[in-house]
């Protein structure tokens, strides 16, 4: 009952957020939350630290971009092409990364991005270093014109809230209870007779999947896919939005998402002490609240959601 | 099942092996460094039969019962389930081969509630679990088995209990009742009673003497009068290697036994 409500009044929330706030900054909020979420479901909800996300992020970015300008396909195909692409991608790379655990998984996650970044950097279609620029937005659904903020800010946010609904099948599903257990008790799961290791590359397929929409997204909400989304400092940005918001809770990287983005976008001007004060924000919410944001609101009865 | 056991009457004929036991590990051996923690060992479990394997502790019933389910590979030797050679299988297979256990450290999910871990054991045989696009309500359909499986050791007013809560006498009733929902043909539970209070290991040799019917359990047991009481046959370990095998009234009178084990746990 009262979750309901909560959710009714984000839904109003969100449908005039761009009457009062800068369209591309919530649009902006809303890719990073779905990246986040897409995230969260590795770590959160399996236990499986990838250092190397950015790669299906900015990667979804760079072939939304590709299909659409260089190809000239239509924006919805665009994103369902950077999602199949990172289907097949992870599930190449996530067979071979969970064959290590822990530290090693990261590790190899890590190595997998910083080659796909190289990739990205050298290819004929993705303008080095500058990023691949002047991306097209084609009219939704073939009809209707999309090329204001104001108006694209509707698309993305039904495009997000499509994802977050999936992750949050995910997670309350067959599956993702077991994915629960997973990250439990690994050794018990095996001795049942499941075959962990693919109940992971499944896992791990998903959410690069819906990583790679996320950045597909924010290729088009800025029409240009930039180097750095497939860096490791995106990688790493994710991780603290996962952490800060609250790791393995629905709502926690949504929060998270926004606070990292709204910070940037507020302490800009600051230059490098921006990056100081998150850092000592971050501390604070993870030394004091150890479910990060969520935990926080919980503790201060604010609100209950995960 | 029945037909076979007609047929047992002279339990030690030879060449009858195939049909008489259910699992047979020949010579296994498990060598950690220059030390050998099981040392050709050859075991075999007769179909239907409840089957304890003692020993003092670091005898190796752990590292034997380890590499019967492939937890951990083989040194040597071989292991047969059902004439069929499970040496090679990984423990994930040989789980769902049909031979299951539990852990001598409880083995349960402890962020999970006690309904989810029962869940989570039941979802093996229901073959749901890559179902991620379907909402959880499409497997409530095994909450009335799982619920039936945990009146039966006392947690039926606990389904909401977050497992990690639980005393540990629970924590062990959960692990073992969570084995059996998976309904194995043969069941291997290390050291099911140990560290619970009088009032829990009643109910838990009752509930292992019962979930014997129709399966067989290979059991590693410290207290000898449960021994005494449910199993029909004991193997004796030490130092790796097997001591004794034979029937309770055997084993108790055995010297080596009596003096490998003096002031034993009985
Ligand atoms: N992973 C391991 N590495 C090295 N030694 C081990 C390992 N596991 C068990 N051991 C040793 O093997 C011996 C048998 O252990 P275990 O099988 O656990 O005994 P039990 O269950 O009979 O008490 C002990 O001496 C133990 O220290
Ligand atoms: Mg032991």
């Amino acid at each position: 009952m009262r979750s309901s409500l909560i959710m009714a009044a984000l839904v109003v929330l969100a449908l005039a957020a761009p009457f009062a706030v800068y369209p591309v900054l919530l649009m902006t909020i809303l890719c990073f939350a779905l990246f986040a979420a897409s995230f969260n479901l590795l770590l959160g909800y399996v236990g499986l630290l990838s250092f190397g996300h950015a790669m299906f992020f900015g990667g979804g970015a760079y072939i939304t971009g590709y299909l659409v300008r260089d190809l000239k396909w239509p924006m919805e195909l665009g994103l369902v092409g950077a999602v199949v692409v990172a289907l097949i991608a992870g599930l190449f790379l996530g067979t071979i990364a969970i064959r290590r655990q822990g530290i090693y998984f990261a590790m190899i996650t890590l190595a997998f991005s910083q080659m796909i970044y190289f990739i990205f950097l050298q290819a004929p279609f993705t303008g080095g270093e500058n990023g691949l620029q002047g991306i097209p937005r084609t009219p939704l659904l073939g009809i209707l014109p999309v090329e204001t903020a104001f108006s694209f800010y509707y698309a993305v946010l039904v495009a997000v809230g499509l994802g977050l609904l999936l992750i949050y099948r995910i997670v309350y599903s067959p599956f993702g209870e077991l994915l629960r257990a997973i990250r439990d008790n690994a050794v018990r799961v095996d001795s049942l007779g499941f075959d962990v290791n693919r109940h992971k590359i499944l896992a791990f397929t998903l959410s690069a999947a819906l990583a790679a929409f996320a950045g597909g997204l924010k290729a088009l909400v800025f029409q240009f896919a930039p180097l750095a989304d497939v860096s490791w400092t995106v990688s790493g940005e994710v991780i603290l939005m996962t952490l800060l918001g609250g790791l393995g809770t629905f709502s926690g990287p949504l929060f998270g998402a926004a606070i990292i983005i709204l910070l940037n976008d507020t302490l800009s001007s600051a230059g490098e002490w921006a990056l100081v004060l998150q850092g000592v924000i971050f501390l604070i919410v993870l030394v004091f609240f150890r479910t990060g944001f969520v935990g926080l609101l919980s503790r201060t009865k604010i609100i209950k959601l995960v | 099942m029945m037909a076979q056991a007609a047929q047992q009457t002279q339990p030690d004929t030879p060449g009858r092996e195939a049909e008489d036991y259910v699992l047979v590990a020949d010579g296994i051996s498990k060598q950690f460094g220059g030390f050998k923690a099981v040392d050709t060992v050859t075991l075999k479990v007769r179909r239907g039969s409840i089957h304890a394997l003692i020993g003092p502790n670091g005898a190796g019933k752990t590292t034997c019962f380890n590499l019967l389910t492939k937890t951990l590979s083989l040194t040597s030797g071989s292991i047969v389930l059902n004439g069929r050679d499970i040496s090679h299988l990984t423990s994930s297979q040989v789980a769902r081969c049909g031979l299951v256990r539990s852990f001598q450290i409880s083995a349960i999910f402890p962020k999970m509630t006690v309904l989810e871990n029962m869940r989570v054991a039941l979802q093996r045989k229901a073959g749901r679990s890559y179902r991620f696009w379907q909402p959880l309500s499409t497997i409530a359909s095994l909450d009335a088995e799982a619920k039936h499986l945990l009146s039966r050791v006392q947690l039926a007013d606990s389904h909401d209990t977050l497992a990690g809560t639980l005393s540990y006498g629970k924590k062990r009733a959960l692990e073992i009742v969570t084995t059996l929902a998976l309904n194995p043909e043969v069941m291997l539970l290390d050291e099911p009673t140990a560290g619970m209070g009088h009032e829990d290991i009643e109910p838990i040799t009752e509930l292992i003497r019962d979930s014997a019917k129709g399966r067989t359990v290979l059991m590693v047991e410290h207290n000898m009068s449960i021994v005494a009481g449910i199993c029909d046959r004991i193997t004796v370990l030490q130092h790796g290697k097997t001591l004794a095998e034979g029937s309770y009234e055997a084993i108790s009178a055995d010297e080596r036994v009596i003096s490998a084990y003096i002031g034993g746990n009985a």
